[in-house]
């Protein structure tokens, strides 16, 4: 005996493609409520299946440079080495914070001024071994330094290093750059917590509406994540995360009879205009760990102009003035402070006033190295 | 074709469904496809001719009917009524050039009004010459040398560019600027099969009658302009003619050619082979990686194509054929090429390989089989090689699978000459079959290396790179 149950109705395609309407709407909502971006950065093929990065990943050129820009703090993180190392015993672990100069911009991983600082041989005063960790980003902003020391502190470090410059410091380019606009949340809270002098309610940080916490709306986001992963197996074979140009336009020599610094005129400038307050809440979310402040070295020009301009960026008043700032306000703050400015011959900069060579970065490494062992 | 112009294909296919089985419904795929000629065609750096490349496609397609319409077939009306609906597309679309890019469906701007009008009066008149012409065997033979010429011109870098700065000359542009990448013609290579495939067919008697209305959406029917598969114009007559749609096949196989284009061949696509890559990676380890990402993503972006294509056919009716069948799980390298590209090794099996191998066998003076075996083969995979661009890699990966199939057959020929022949159900045959997939997938894999590189010499470092000997 046979039973004959009811037979299947056919497939209908309109059902079909309203159920798959319905479902995925459904998962773009609870997407939203659930807001995993966070969670899904920290899931990384890096230090498991690849070797952790050796800088954060920044990209112009992904193709060639297997890397790109991502705007999730937390993947940036989880594909940085660091994510994959716990410090040992015999290790004086060192972060280094700064901009590109600090990030290694034309110049190989392994060449960098954290890679100098590994291959120097440096101890510290107690004999342990200095290790540096690179978490410079080619970027010039505090604040965005500072939103990268907060995150970076739960390596445990022994001592940070925050590589800074002029450029870096106006009040006004504290919010422009894109990762910084991405991380609206959290800039809003380091604003809050340290009292900082930026506006929180600034158009430039974006408030994502709903539609934009979908799964379409983090599209962007979400494409990021996984390609970051896929370069990751790139950067595994090729060791390279930035495309390096044969050649490239050597940094200005002959510079504009132009006194201004940014927007500002030669009496326009005040310590009021500089994000002091900045590194004064850096030094605060360090705490108990020592925060060394490096007014980072630049390249000073011989060229035309040059008895009103140091270089490209920079009217010698202007740094001039910077750097009486800068020594007066660490003094009082109590901050730890080495002045580097021309620490580096100008024949070892490329192709900005602030990028240096590979012999430059050791200059630097060897600098910081003997004060890391001069225990100051 | 981009994911947009997926989704409104697919789309259109939907609005189809109610009109697949009533009057009109070849001018509406003719429509479609003569529309998609235009929109899918990329933007050329010269001048107008990404208007003129689609326009060249129309025409060689009404002149190779013309030159294979059976020569008493009398009606007049039809070809008439089908040149004049597609000559009235092509000029309206001329007429989008004083509007804005949003309302434009080519690339570029398109050239005036009267140039298009000049163009098409041009057309009607080669067309009634070949129909009028007397010696139709002359007429074809003339037809099939001249697309042969065409695909060699654009398929050689050298004479591509000379091309190129032909016609930015007459344009008024700088020759010097020509490169090879400005005749960028959209399924060329797949139009100009599908022409030879009835030119050849006329001359055998083998080629159905049609009208001009099926031929043309037969020779661009546009989901299968960019990336095929090559049909046979017998077969997508029959469907044309008793369509048979099916919306949930056609959507289905449409989103799993999306999926394995967009999201698996895409993400491959970051890390397999490039000439970059292979400066750049000194570890084998690394190298076998990128090798097996790139035959993984050709595979995956190729097949999805085709699924896209296929899928897309299935929704207007049309049942396409099929172009891969898991070739990379075949026991042996005659297997894969049933298996990968199918439709094209078709092709050239019919109006290549078998001819000539019919012709070596009856050659006066005896051939050994092995000699024609080789012969036959070798040039066979080599112009297979050669019909992807003509470049020594592509020759030397043509010539590396037709020294491959040749080991295979006389590998075979000795075990069936020697009584060997393992059970498929006994360990020994199922070993083999492993062995034999093993195998053949690593020499297809090994051979991509010759494909996907520009250059011998970097194909070469390759190789040694990744038995750990780099020069």
């Amino acid at each position: 005996m046979t039973t004959n149950g009811p037979s299947p109705s056919p497939l209908s395609p309109l059902r079909l493609c309203f159920k798959a309407v319905v479902l995925f709407a459904l998962a773009n909502v609870i997407f939203a409520f659930l807001d995993p971006m966070p969670f899904l950065g920290r899931l990384s093929l890096y230090n498991t299946l690849v070797p952790g990065r050796a800088r954060l990943p920044y990209g112009d050129n992904p193709a060639a440079d297997y890397s790109l820009s991502p705007y999730s703090l937390e993947a940036m993180l989880a594909s940085h080495e660091i994510a994959g190392t716990a410090p040992d015993a015999n290790e004086y672990r060192i972060l280094l914070i700064g901009d590109s100069s600090t990030w290694g911009f034309l110049l190989p991983p392994d060449q960098t001024l954290a890679s100098a600082l590994n291959e120097g041989g440096f101890r510290a005063s107690d004999g342990r071994i200095v290790r540096a960790f690179n978490l410079g980003y080619p970027i010039m902003s505090l604040s965005k330094d500072l939103l990268l020391l907060d995150l970076a502190l739960g390596s445990r470090p022994d001592l940070i290093v925050w590589l800074v410059t002029l450029e870096s410091l106006p009040l006004d380019k504290q919010l422009y750059p894109p990762l910084l606009q991405h991380n609206a949340g959290r800039v809003r809270g380091l604003i809050d917590r340290y009292g900082l002098r930026l506006d929180p309610d600034d158009p430039r940080l974006a408030n994502p509406s709903f539609w934009d916490r979908t799964i379409i709306g983090r599209r962007r986001d979400l494409a990021d994540l996984w390609r970051l992963q896929l370069y990751g197996l790139l950067w595994a074979a090729t060791r390279i995360d930035q495309d390096i140009p044969e050649s490239y336009t050597p940094r200005m020599e002959d510079l504009p009879a132009d006194p201004s610094f940014q927007n500002f005129g030669p009496t326009d400038l005040s310590p009021e205009d500089l994000a002091f307050d900045i590194l004064a809440a850096g030094v605060e979310r360090a705490g108990p760990i020592p925060l060394l402040i490096v007014n980072e070295p630049m390249f000073t020009s011989q060229g035309a102009n040059s008895d009103i301009r140091y270089n490209f960026y920079y009217p010698r008043w202007a740094y001039d003035a910077y750097r009486g700032w800068m020594t007066e306000t660490a003094s009082a703050e109590g901050w730890l402070y080495l002045d580097l400015w021309d620490l580096i011959p100008p024949s070892e900069f490329t192709d900005s006033a602030i990028h240096y060579t590979p012999v430059g970065a050791r200059m630097l490494a060897s600098r910081i190295g003997e004060w890391i062992a001069s225990g100051e | 074709m981009s994911l947009a112009q997926i989704l409104i294909f697919a789309a259109l296919g939907l609005l189809y469904q109610p009109l697949a089985r009533r009057r009109g419904r070849e001018w509406l795929l003719l429509a479609v496809s003569v529309l998609a000629l235009y929109a899918l065609q990329p933007a050329s750096p010269v001048r107008h001719l990404d208007f003129w490349l689609p326009t060249a496609s129309l025409g060689l397609a009404v002149l190779t009917w013309c030159a294979t319409r059976m020569q008493e077939e009398r009606d007049v009306a039809e070809p008439l009524r089908t040149f004049a609906g597609v000559a009235a597309l092509v000029l309206l679309l001329t007429l989008t050039r004083d509007l804005g890019p949003a309302f434009r469906l080519t690339a570029t701007r398109p050239p005036p009004f009267l140039a298009a009008v000049l163009a098409l009066v041009i057309l009607a008149v080669l067309s009634a010459l070949a129909l009028a012409a007397r010696s139709r065997r002359a007429l074809v033979g003339s037809a099939a040398l001249f697309l042969i010429a065409l695909f060699i011109i654009l398929k050689s870098e050298p004479l591509a560019t000379g091309a190129s700065a032909f016609l930015r000359m007459q344009t008024g542009q700088r020759a010097e600027l020509a490169a090879p990448l400005d005749l960028r013609w959209l399924g060329f290579s797949y139009i100009a099969f599908r022409l030879l495939h009835t030119l050849r067919d006329r001359l055998t008697g083998k080629l159905p009658s049609l009208t001009l209305r099926e031929y043309l959406i037969y020779i661009l029917f546009f989901p299968a302009l960019a990336a095929g598969p090559i049909d046979r114009a017998e077969r997508f007559a029959g469907d044309l003619r008793s369509p048979s749609p099916a919306l949930a096949e056609g959507g289905a196989r449409v989103a799993i050619g999306v999926f394995k284009k967009f999201v698996l061949a895409d993400s491959l696509a970051l890390l397999s082979l490039a000439p970059a890559t292979v400066r750049q990676t000194t570890s084998p380890i690394w190298l076998w990686i990128l090798l097996y990402a790139y035959a993984f993503r050709l595979y995956l972006d190729f097949s999805g194509y085709t699924d896209v294509a296929i899928g897309l056919g299935r929704l207007f009716g049309v049942r396409l054929p099929e172009n891969f069948s898991r070739p990379y799980l075949r026991e042996n390298l005659t297997a894969f090429w049933n298996s990968w590209h199918m439709t094209l090794a078709g092709w050239f099996r019919s109006y290549f390989f078998n001819p000539l191998t019919r012709a070596l066998r009856s050659a006066r003076r005896p051939v050994p089989a092995g000699l024609i075996v080789f012969l036959s083969t070798m040039s066979t995979m080599i112009l297979i090689g050669l019909w992807h661009g003509i470049t020594w890699n592509f020759a030397v990966w043509g010539a590396w699978h037709g020294a491959g199939l040749f080991i295979h057959n006389r590998w075979a020929d000795l075990l069936k000459r020697r009584g060997i022949r393992l059970s498929p159900q006994g360990a020994g045959g199922r070993l083999a079959a492993i062995g034999g997939t093993i195998l053949t997938f690593h020499f297809v894999t090994l051979g991509w290396a010759w494909f996907a590189l520009p250059g011998l010499d970097l194909s070469w470092r390759l190789l040694l790179g990744l038995i750990g000997a780099r020069p």
